[in-house]
């Protein structure tokens, strides 16, 4: 389960994700940068975003649609999607 | 950590941005399943592509799956066949509804009153004596007439082993009829005698490929760094083959571990239910395939592989700009 569901909890959380799905060396979640453009930056393509995608939405029991990857293009944006996901569940 | 913008300058940073956003998802449809020239080693023939699946006759049905194609998210149909231009009406229902590409031996002219910026790619196999040997007939005679200076068409020149150290009049010819050339090589799928490729003529075909893209910089859409992968089928230490290839359908696709791959890539035949194994033939062997998209798809599907030094991006780079180029994503 996300250890915290506040936005700085899931940030955290979505770092340790990308980190460990994409086996993302010399970066530590202490050091991501959380507004760091995934894709213009860190060269992450939309395959990654998919791989990305299925384990938060395992985690956090959402559903992300393939036609929001683009809008996905930062650890925080991510996060707030993620939030906002879950508050249009409850 | 190399970020993209560590990596690169302004110039080459803004060329990578350009296509960053570029979301390809494509998929390559077999049009047809006749063909007016009978080439040999032709994939499509000597795999009996041509009778794994009866063609689809009712454009109506061509249409609704089409339609379903663009909702699955297809923003680039790769048209092949058979040729293609023998069924016009079809070309045309995937041209109104989704960007597409028509691969074609050229011997018949697409109509640009109808197609104006269809990207077209024409078959060529050598020079006139080989073509002669492999396909019948000189098809540049006629194919040369047909697109002469047209702006959405190219060569897309299937280089054989004979063709070492005499590429360079071919491309010459291309250059005379104001056209553009993509080069790939030639997969002996039918094993005809003296086209099968060995280790020192690759070799010199990489050198010689990398000295006409210098001597011909505004014809030849290429880079080296594809001459090196083509030739090698190296990439970053890695070897091209079954467990790496990018361009499987995704519904038969059950590698394990699953490598990166062409997001809900798939090659459709003529029937419009069957799919074939990859963008090539099913009975090819991986293992000496020379397919260029799929080397070239290879590539663009490793870009943080890349991301590790500024000249390994900016291969990386200049391979997906080709691409894009190829099919009309970007300008020339
Ligand atoms: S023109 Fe193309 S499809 Fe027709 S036989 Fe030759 S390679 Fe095959
Ligand atoms: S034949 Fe070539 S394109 Fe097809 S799966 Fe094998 S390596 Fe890939």
């Amino acid at each position: 389960m996300p250890e915290s569901n506040d936005i700085k909890g899931i940030i955290k959380r979505v770092s340790e994700i990308i980190i460990e799905e994409l086996k993302l060396e010399d970066i530590t979640v202490a050091t991501f940068n959380p507004d760091l453009d995934l894709i213009d930056e860190l060269g992450i393509d939309s395959m990654d975003l998919a791989t990305i995608a299925l384990v938060l939405q395992d985690e956090y029991k959402i559903v992300i649609d393939e036609d929001d990857y683009p809008k996905l293009k930062t650890v925080r944006l991510i996060a707030e999607y993620i939030q906002g996901k879950k508050t249009e569940k409850n | 950590m190399n970020t993209v913008s560590s990596l690169l300058d302004k110039d080459w940073h803004e060329r990578y941005k350009r296509i960053a956003k570029l979301n390809i998802r494509s998929s390559i449809y077999d049009v047809t399943n006749r063909c007016n020239l009978r080439c040999k080693g032709c994939f499509f023939f000597s795999s009996n592509e041509h009778i794994a699946a009866q063609e689809e006759m009712d454009i109506k049905k061509w249409e609704e799956f089409i339609d379903h194609e663009k909702e699955r998210g297809v923003n680039l149909a790769i048209l092949i066949g058979g040729e293609p231009t023998l069924c016009m009406d079809r070309v045309e229902a995937f041209y109104k509804r989704i960007p597409s590409y028509c691969a074609t031996n050229g011997l018949i002219k697409v109509d640009r009153n109808k197609f104006p910026d269809m990207m077209v790619g024409i078959s060529l196999w050598g020079g006139g004596e080989d073509e002669k040997i492999l396909r019948g007939r000189d098809t540049f005679a006629i194919s040369s007439k047909n697109y002469a200076g047209d702006h959405y068409a190219y060569y897309l020149y299937t280089i054989t082993p004979r063709q070492v150290g005499k590429i360079e009049p071919v491309i010459k010819r291309i250059v005379d009829v104001g056209l553009k050339v993509h080069l790939q090589l030639l997969s002996n799928d039918e094993g005809v005698d003296g086209f099968s490729w060995k280790e020192s003529e690759l070799k010199d075909l990489r050198l010689e490929m990398d000295e006409v893209l210098d001597k011909y910089p505004q014809t030849l859409i290429s880079s080296k760094y594809y001459h090196e992968v083509i030739t090698t089928g190296k990439m970053l230490g890695r070897s091209f083959g079954w467990m790496e290839c990018p361009s499987v359908t995704e519904a038969l696709d059950n590698r394990k571990p699953q490598p990166r791959r062409l997001i809900h890539f798939v090659r459709w035949a003529s029937d419009l239910k069957t799919v074939h194994r990859c963008c090539t033939s099913a009975t090819r062997d991986c293992s000496t395939c020379k397919d260029g998209a799929a080397h070239m798809s290879w590539i663009m599907v490793s870009k943080r592989a890349h991301v590790s030094s500024t000249k390994d991006l900016q291969n990386w780079i200049e391979v997906y700009e080709m691409f894009a180029k190829l099919y009309s994503l970007i300008p020339w």
